[in-house]
């Protein structure tokens, strides 16, 4: 006997899989709005190929599925827009002193450190502005492997991405992100 | 051999931001800390990634425990803008 083929059911779409579609939206690219338009987007492109559905795979599975390339297209347009320019260097790119520490980005010494690493949630809130502030390409990566704490092969799949590709997106986002906590949080 | 051991610091801080998520190498982590033999600044940088990394984890396992759901407006009109469409 041959087995029961899946097939689509695009009425009970939104009742059964938009809060699922939504999650997995909003921990990637971490903007509800955002999350929304590309649950809808899924949906119609889900409504138009729905006659190339074979069934193979569960309706879930092929919905992530479409979503997954949204995704990847999103970061391919925040990649292309904007991203390079905005990165503070922290080490000189070239001359003699490349890869040394430019003289006014050098860590200051953080005098109150364990007084100010008690959690809490005004603690909370300036990690995210200062995560808010790196470029959009670099947010995504952070959050995704420090936040969401994702493997590096999965991010790297997700986002069309090398590895290496990922540790540099990853060092710069980090020593950024150290300067904005060490100006905002650990000095100020 | 000496040579292929030295590393620059944006080379140093790269391998000890790879460090907090335990993705180093092994030969990394020798450079990393003959790279700190003689750099004070990049020792510094690695004690306090060390103390970010902690306030991160604490954010991210507050953060991970939130489940985002639509809001049943959202799903509405959502729904209205699938109708369109089918029809």
């Amino acid at each position: 006997m041959s087995q029961q083929k899946i097939t689509l059911d695009p009425n009970k779409w939104i009742a059964s899989y938009a809060d699922y579609l939504f999650n997995y939206a909003v921990t990637r690219v971490n903007n509800s709005d955002l999350a929304k338009d590309l649950v809808q987007e899924t949906f119609f492109a889900g409504l138009k190929s729905a006659k190339n559905f074979q069934g193979k795979s569960t309706e879930r599975t092929w919905l992530v599925s479409i979503l997954k390339r949204k995704v990847i297209d999103h970061y391919r347009k925040i990649n292309s827009k904007k991203g390079q320019a905005e990165v503070r260097m922290n080490f000189y790119a070239d001359g003699e002193n490349e890869g040394n520490w430019i003289e006014e980005r050098v860590p200051q010494n953080w005098d109150n450190a364990s007084e100010k690493s008690i959690e809490n949630q005004e603690l909370k809130s300036q990690i995210d502005i200062c995560i808010d502030n790196l470029p959009d390409k670099y947010a995504m990566v952070f959050r995704m492997k420090t936040i969401q704490e994702f493997e590096t092969e999965e991010i790297c799949k997700e986002l069309d991405i090398t590895s290496s590709n990922l540790w540099v997106i990853i060092h710069r986002a980090r020593t950024q992100l150290r300067k904005c906590m060490e100006d905002n949080w650990f000095n100020n | 051999m000496a040579k292929r051991l030295k590393i620059t610091c944006d080379e140093a801080t790269t391998i000890c931001d790879r460090n907090q998520y335990g993705e180093a190498t092994f030969l990394e982590k020798i450079k990393l800390n003959i790279h700190f033999l003689r750099c004070k600044i990049c020792f510094k940088y690695t004690k306090q990634n060390m103390t970010l990394t902690k306030l991160y984890k604490g954010h991210a396992s507050s953060c991970k425990d939130l489940k985002h759901c639509m809001s049943d407006e959202d799903k509405i009109s959502l729904q209205k803008e699938l109708d369109k469409i089918k029809a």
